[in-house]
């Protein structure tokens, strides 16, 4: 049988998605600053990362309105990876090389930035990262404005263990690097809490999974041991409506078995039924619905750019803003766009976030920020539940993982080390040049 | 008016302990004349304690007119406003915006616009307080299965209070099933806080019984127990209770095993007819499925307010949207490459994309939602262990229902003969007189009408968005190739058989390595059996 053989080239074939993406051209004019923006418009990811592309856009405008920077304008230059992770790298190079950006705004999965992070460090070039992650990371190159572990993924636990009296634990997450990571860092911190291990269930699925029928029964069935218990998840994009569909129709209730995600926002919320999610929780360090005047003028000026006034902002969108004022007072205090001295000039800059705080630079290239615990509600969105006081700085090295406790990242003189560590006093990779 | 004072005077929660003392102490002074009127303005406030602690108040008034109340307050129904008196309306939405309603009188308050008012937001310890005082207020209903509901919801969380009001109501209940609830409910109670006399009652009550309750109050039991005696029958009770769940937990794997495997069969079935019967590798199947995902919704667009219905409009919908597409496809492309299938599969992917991308820009990139009918939420309830849920039942019997049709088409109608006779061998058909080309279309346009059948099923069970084709392509032709090519009841049989040894391993394998597993199996399967399950015989088929 022929057709046997052609089952095999059918996934091959799907290699060919790789050369039908789209390049937006640059029209160079010399008397502009151009900023890169590196998110993907088709392929899965572009459901989340065609807003942030957005975002940008309405960002550079805005700067343009106030009279640019440095007296020139901003151009945005738009490249589409089209979720393609090697494509990711590609894109990242044309950019630095090619279209000489002087800083670029980008990324959404961690395997994008790991793959485009050793891009930035060859050519020297600047990478501001909008979303939350699993840490174990400082690049002197990359600015995570997203939270680090601490600022979401603890937090969290914290509040459903002293708030709700959660004893019993199931860790749910999308198989892949930041699942698996921020798992690992909180079985060793609900361990050392005393959570016995029996009292822990670790189930990862595929992307996009769909079936979700046993793996909620075997929730169910977990949760039915008398004690309180929570579903931490980690699950990734639009696998997770599937999922709170089944809990739904299952008869799992908010009230029983609550779900804090840590991937499911606004704009995941938009595209479903909200019936079945309601009281399920949410960690982050913005919504929508928060009460202050910053966040008013931003949805404001969001609605009137994308001329659309269903649209929602999320919290990668927030850090987006945020990079990009701390970049634009960067340059400015520094200016000049050339990266090393951006780099100097940005630690420690402080810029107002939406929720009310401010947010600031810190020298491992993480910024602070709010931690916020949200309800679903039936609009598609968040009530605030929890927050905590005041905000957390962001930290690139777990304290709960025994390889990094000791590192720190810490890109000022004299020790310019992604991780030093504080015991032997040395750095462990290559320090900057 | 002292709560609504407070209410201004709690802008944040950071204040809400102080609001809790000042509310709480509002409601003490006043409990008994105007109890409810007082209470009321609490759920206005905007710290959550002060929600709560107001609607225990509500409920503890035992007065009638609370419970309209709370229940609103659930279904958010409820509404602030800042400005006139009461604080807190009813709003129910009109065709000016919304109209309001005294919560107490029930006097009409007129028509805001939305936005106006604002809704009362809710947690999930708010909701818990309200599920309890509604359950407390409904004990006595008149309705034995509004009595039977409020039981079951005491008995998830007794309190002391409740225990009470159990006992009460059990003293006087003359339905035989609300009986048995409230037994059970109060014997779960006693197991926390009864004698050593009353605990080992409501074990010997419990045993047996597959409530999720029960268990947890027997595991908690063990756990804390002194008395040797209860605790060794508690013992024995919990093991005929796992006794019992084990056959359920078989049980529910093989209903999961079989309405995984209707989803590959729905999915697959349109590819039996086009690759099986017409051996066109078609890489655009997943996306004609899209198509019938996206009519769905377009039909739900089109009839708001009918969502119970849409669906029996979306499916002959869906058919002629994607088979019309199927036959446009086919007469436009495919049928210049019959006998090239590399061809064949280059343009058809890229036909694919072309539909993917056409969705995105005339609809939109981000998923779109489809809304379940109330029929096919929740779960038909075998006994307290098994629930069989209802969008999968459906699901599991169109997918049936889907395949006998089909079958009658290909073995009972004229043209089931004439594609059967195109497909065994087309050079005698064409030669006895049938029109080939139009056959090939109509075959084709067949097959990728099932595809959008499919795709309606599909869109009450995951996302729909211009990407969701592409993960049941692989899946489909897995379960052709394994069935056998050209053999509908093969696709229907394998279909089922993976399905349910995905579900088998799932427990211990784990989701990625179940898939994996059944990849091999398959990958060695054809190894050895190269046709599939059910060859197809006949001379043309060996050629």
């Amino acid at each position: 049988m022929r057709k046997r053989d052609l089952i095999k080239r059918l996934v091959l074939g799907s290699g060919l998605a790789l050369g039908l993406s789209a390049v937006f051209p640059a029209t160079a004019a010399d008397d502009t600053i151009k900023v890169g923006v590196l998110h993907s418009l088709s392929g899965t990811m572009a459901i989340s990362e065609t807003t942030l592309k957005d975002t940008v856009l309405m960002l550079v405008e805005e700067q343009n309105k106030k009279g640019g920077l440095l007296g020139k304008k901003l151009e945005a230059v738009v490249v589409d990876p089209a979720s393609n992770w090697p494509l990711f790298a590609e894109k990242a190079r044309e950019l630095i090389a090619k279209d000489k950006v002087a800083a670029v705004f980008g990324c959404w999965t961690s395997v994008s930035r790991k793959s485009v992070l050793p891009v930035f460090e060859e050519l020297n070039g600047l990478l501001f990262y909008p979303v939350q992650y699993e840490g174990e990371e400082s690049s002197k190159n990359v600015f995570y404005t997203g939270a680090a572990p601490n600022q979401q993924a603890i937090p969290a636990v914290d509040y459903l263990m002293n708030d709700l009296g959660v004893k019993r634990w199931v860790l749910a997450g999308t198989d892949y690097v930041y699942p698996r990571t921020t798992n690992k860092i909180l079985e060793a911190y609900l361990k050392q809490k005393g959570v016995a291990a029996e009292d822990i269930m670790i189930n990862y699925t595929p992307f996009g999974h769909s079936d979700w029928q046993s793996i909620v029964s075997d929730i169910k069935k977990f949760g039915a041991a008398g004690k309180k218990t929570a579903v931490v998840s980690t699950i990734n994009g639009d696998a997770n409506v599937p999922f709170y569909k089944e809990l739904g129709n299952q008869g799992v209730s908010a009230e029983d078995i609550p779900v804090v995600a840590f991937s499911v926002g606004e704009e995941e919320l938009s595209g479903i039924d909200t019936k079945p999610l309601v009281g399920h929780l949410a960690a982050w360090n913005y919504f929508m619905s928060v009460d202050t005047p910053e966040n008013a003028a931003f949805i404001k000026q969001w609605h009137a750019f994308i001329k659309d006034p269903k649209r929602v902002t999320n919290d990668p969108m927030e850090a987006h803003k945020i990079g990009f004022d701390l970049w634009v007072k960067a340059v400015e205090k520094a200016g000049s766009t050339a990266t090393d001295k951006v780099v100097k000039a940005i630690v420690g800059l402080e810029t107002p976030n939406l929720t009310g705080g401010i947010a600031k630079m810190l020298p491992n290239h993480h910024i602070t920020k709010p931690v916020l615990i949200g309800e679903i509600q039936d609009d598609g969105q968040f009530a605030v539940v929890w927050q905590t006081e005041g905000t957390v700085p962001g930290d690139a090295w777990s304290d709960f993982l025994p390889g990094s406790k000791d590192l720190e990242g810490d890109w000022t003189a004299p020790i310019n080390c992604g991780n030093y560590n504080t015991k032997t006093k040395t750095c462990l990779g290559s320090a900057a040049k | 008016m002292g709560m609504s004072a407070s209410r201004r005077r709690c802008p944040h929660l950071a204040g809400a302990f102080v609001c809790l003392i000042l509310a709480g102490m509002t409601w003490w002074g006043t409990a008994v004349a105007g109890a409810l009127e007082e209470a009321l303005p609490g759920l206005a406030d905007r710290a959550f304690p002060v929600k709560q602690q107001a609607v225990q108040a509500l409920a503890a008034t035992g007065d009638g007119r609370a419970l309209p109340i709370l229940e609103a307050l659930l279904a958010g129904d409820l509404y602030t406003r800042e400005t006139a008196d009461p604080p807190v309306v009813l709003a129910r939405p009109s065709a000016a915006g919304l109209r309001l309603t005294h919560p107490l009188t029930g006097a009409d308050l007129g028509d805001v616009e939305r936005g106006a008012v604002k809704k009362i937001p809710l947690n999930n310890a708010l909701r818990t307080a309200l599920r309890g005082g509604i359950a407390t207020l409904t004990l006595s209903s008149p309705d034995p299965v509004v009595r039977s509901r409020s039981a079951k919801d005491l008995m998830r969380d007794p309190s002391p209070e409740s225990v009470t009001a159990l006992r009460a109501r059990l003293e006087q209940e003359e339905d035989a099933a609300v009986r048995t609830t409230l037994v059970l409910a109060v014997a779960v109670a006693d197991l926390r806080v009864g004698t050593p006399q009353a605990r080992l009652e409501a074990v010997s009550t419990l045993e047996g019984s597959l409530h999720p309750e029960a268990r947890n109050g027997l595991t908690t039991l063990i756990a804390n127990e002194t008395d040797a005696d209860v605790k060794a029958a508690a013992e024995r009770a919990l093991i005929a209770i796992d006794d019992r769940l084990t056959w359920n937990a078989r049980a529910e794997t093989l209903f999961f095993g079989l309405s995984l495997g209707s989803v590959l069969v729905l999915a697959a079935i349109g590819l039996a007819i086009t690759f099986g019967v017409m051996g066109v590798i078609n890489m655009a199947h997943g996306e004609l499925m899209m198509l019938g995902a996206y009519t769905t919704y377009l039909v739900q667009q089109a009839l708001p307010g009918w969502v119970d219905y849409s669906l029996f409009v979306a499916i002959p919908a869906a058919f002629i949207v994607s088979g019309l597409f199927g036959i446009a496809i086919e007469r436009t492309v495919i049928r210049f490459l019959y006998g090239r299938p590399l061809e064949t599969l280059l343009a058809t992917f890229g036909i694919s994309l072309i539909l993917q991308q056409l969705v995105r820009t005339t609809i939109s990139a981000q998923n779109v939602a489809v809304e379940n009918p109330s029929w096919m939420s929740g779960s038909l309830q075998i006994n307290p262990a098994l629930a069989l849920t209802y969008n999968r039942l459906y699901i599991l019997a169109f997918a049936l229902l889907v395949f006998v049709a089909l079958l009658l088409i290909l073995k009972r109608t004229a043209l089931g003969l004439q594609v059967r006779a195109v497909s065994q061998n087309r050079a005698m058909a064409r030669a006895m007189g049938v029109r080939s080309a139009r056959v090939d279309a109509l075959t084709f346009g067949l097959g990728a009408g099932i595809a959008g059948v499919a795709g309606v099923a599909l869109s009450q069970l995951t996302n729909v968005g211009p990407n969701m084709g592409q993960a049941y392509i692989i899946d489909s032709f897995m379960v052709v190739v394994f069935g056998g090519v050209g053999n509908l009841w093969g696709t229907l049989i394998g279909g089922m058989t993976l399905g349910v040894a995905n579900k088998f391993m799932e427990p211990w394998a784990g989701a990625v390595l179940a898939k994996i597993l059944v990849l091999v199996f398959i990958i060695l399967f054809i190894q050895k059996r190269p046709r599939g399950l059910f060859p197809q015989r006949g001379r043309a088929a060996d050629g």
